[in-house]
């Protein structure tokens, strides 16, 4: 059977699956709706914070990411595992013994303001939004290299699937859905790999590959054999990086702190049923994400050495069908600027000419080590699980804040449940129809903006969260001038230093603030809304006693009981 | 619980906070990043030690902190009484 016959059988199962599910786990109450009736086992749990988390972004373009990065890399890496860390100590015990539904429900709560509640809903529309287009891009891409249907058509699709099940089934339907989509995904990341690492070093596990010889009968290691080709044409060695070692952990800091302060991940600790489930499921999540995040460094160096050996002073009419094939889409692109017929692949920009988008190093890989169709479609199956269970998430806590955050809390207090359940449907359903806009229109700086939702939820929602629990004697006043000056902050250096608004151009990179990349800088953001916070709430009244006995009750397990809407 | 126990219980906590956020700084920073190049004249199987840390190692650990943090804590809720 051909690839795309494969395609449609595969993608076909799991869409009825996805559909099936959403059928089975309709909500009937807000509270099904907000956080699955607070009844989420933590394993599942675990494997719907995994879906959620990892995105488009993390199964098609990552590996490739790092395949070109070398030793940088590392910043993806630690980045986006390690806030899980501070996520699990710091965060999800305590929110979930808070127990209500959403995170502006715990700011505005916790500093007894609509203020505060505003700007926290603020914030999560924004980093929601800027999230999601960027993943209903991804469906139509996956669909349209696999299908060869339409980029927009694709994302209609897109959009079918995911309003059905978001907007039936709430939080309930999500959840059991992302399960799924967590199976489908890791199984169609890791059967490739695991082909491609036993054919590139004699060992099935990429994680030990990694650290294996290749099997070309050099004796040499994978990495110093990659270290070779890349100092032998020109770049820097792959084991080495090439970016300043602030603007590393900078980096790292930052999507660290990113991670844990995004809403659409913390939300997910409120399905558990107790505090101790909550810790638990976190460590679940890791295990689950590190499968992934383990393997793609192995896959990068794999991909690296593979593409290299086979491109790198070879004749281009001996280059095999899928060099051909991607060609066509525009993704590999050769020009014989020497005339002699060989591909010359080198780090000089006159002399190079090949260029790789490395968005395919994944969706080519496969095709590349000469798997079986099946191979090939589960990967697109794969890629459209990692994209839509990604899209839902973000789509629900848009839904969220606005039936709960600005209408039930703010506007109308004496909604009745179904009419509040009514207004969360009409909001996932509002989500869903501008998150296909964008997706169908992207914005330019749709690329910029996802380092932008990082930076933002490090400098405004991460501080103002962990204060909140940790420092009794932070107030509203502090939290707010806080999370304002850290906001603005971020916004105005992404602004100038990364989209040149303000300015003529876009400043170079010696011009910036201590060296610091503006995707690094969400980490200075940060320090400066824990000062500011710190200073301002030293300066004006203390907390109310009632909301200091919260702060103290949050402090310990006992009596979590459900998520309740009082 | 009385007041006495709430601070005795944060104060554990807090400790064991310190002690696991240290060694994620450590595993991650120091050893991923900070140290990265002198760690590289070590080696780990076919690997440098420092790449290691910041591609796979950081990671392993990370994992490993949270199942010690349930454990811990969860003992000590048991020890206060706290547990649900």
């Amino acid at each position: 059977m051909s690839v795309q016959t494969w395609t449609f059988i595969i993608v076909g199962l799991t869409f009825a699956l996805y559909i099936g599910i959403a059928i089975w786990a309709r909500a009937g109450s807000t509270a099904e709706f907000y956080v699955a009736g607070g009844g989420v086992p933590p394993l599942a749990n675990g494997m719907a914070t995994a879906a959620d988390w990892m995105s488009a972004a993390s199964f098609i373009s990552m590996a490739g990411l790092i395949s070109f990065m070398g030793y940088d890399g590392g910043v993806f890496l630690m980045g986006w595992t390690g806030g899980y860390v501070l996520l699990a100590l710091l965060l999800a015990p305590y929110l979930r013994k808070f127990g209500k539904f959403t995170v502006p429900d715990f700011i505005g709560d916790r500093y007894y303001s609509n203020v505060a509640r505003t700007v926290a809903v603020v914030c999560a529309i924004i980093v929601s939004f800027t999230y999601v287009a960027g993943q209903m891009r991804g469906v139509g891409v996956v669909f349209s290299r696999f299908l060869e249907v339409d980029i927009n058509l694709g994302v209609y699709i897109g959009m079918a699937i995911v309003f059905f099940y978001a907007v039936l089934g709430g939080m309930k339907g999500i959840t059991y859905t992302q399960v799924a989509q967590y199976c489908v995904l890791i199984f169609a990341y890791m059967v490739p790999a695991f082909f491609i690492s036993m054919a590139m070093t004699g060992n099935a596990i990429p994680q030990l590959g990694l650290l294996g010889e290749v099997t070309d009968g050099s004796g040499l290691s994978l990495l110093d054999k990659l270290d070779q080709l890349h100092t032998d044409l020109g770049f820097a060695a792959y084991t080495s990086g090439s970016k300043s070692m602030i603007d590393v952990f900078c980096i790292t800091f930052a999507l660290m702190v990113g991670t844990a302060g995004l809403p659409h991940v913390i939300v997910r600790f409120f399905t558990v049923p107790k505090v101790k489930d909550a810790r638990i499921s976190a460590g679940y999540a890791l295990v689950f994400i590190a499968i992934l995040y383990t393997t793609a460094p192995a896959i990068a160096a794999f991909a690296r050495t593979n593409l290299i050996t086979t491109v790198s002073n070879a004749e281009y009419t001996s280059m095999p069908e899928w060099f051909k094939k991607w060609e066509s889409t525009g993704l590999i692109k050769y020009e014989d600027k020497n005339n002699d017929g060989k591909i010359q692949y080198v780090k000089s920009a006159e002399v190079n000419e090949l260029t790789i988008d490395r968005d395919i190093m994944v969706l080519a890989n496969p095709e590349i080590a000469n798997l079986p169709n099946w191979v090939i479609a589960l990967v697109a199956a794969g890629g459209l699980a990692a994209a839509l269970s990604t899209a839902a998430g973000l789509l629900l806590v848009i839904s969220t804040a606005i039936s709960r955050d600005l209408i039930k809390m703010q506007i109308k207090p004496d909604i009745s449940e179904k009419g509040e359940l009514m207004w969360a449907r009409i909001g996932a359903a509002f989500a869903v129809v501008v998150a296909g806009y964008f997706g169908i229109h992207p914005p330019g700086f749709v690329a910029a903006t996802v380092a932008l939702a990082f930076g933002l939820a490090a400098a405004s929602f991460f501080p103002a969260i962990v204060l909140g629990i940790f420092d009794k004697r932070m107030n509203r006043e502090g939290a707010i001038s806080g999370m304002i000056v850290g906001i603005t902050l971020m916004f105005g250096y992404m602004a100038v230093y990364k989209l040149g608004w303000f300015v003529d151009e876009v400043p170079p990179a010696s011009s910036w603030w201590f060296g610091i990349s503006p995707e690094g800088f969400g980490t200075v953001a940060m320090v400066v809304n824990f000062v500011v916070s710190f200073v301002v709430s030293r300066m004006t009244a203390e907390p109310p006693q009632e909301v200091q006995e919260i702060v103290e009750d949050i402090r310990i397990p006992a009596g979590a009981g459900e998520a309740h809407a009082h | 619980m009385s007041n006495r126990d709430l601070k005795a219980y944060w104060k554990e906590n807090l400790r064991y906070l310190v002690i696991l956020l240290s060694i994620w700084f450590v595993a991650s920073y120091v050893l991923g990043i900070f140290l990265a190049e002198p760690l590289n004249s070590v080696r780990i199987g076919g690997a440098k030690l420092g790449f290691w840390f910041a591609q796979q190692g950081s990671i392993y650990v990370f994992v490993a902190l949270i199942f010690v943090y349930v454990s811990w804590m969860n003992k000590l809720d048991k020890k206060y009484g706290v547990e649900e």
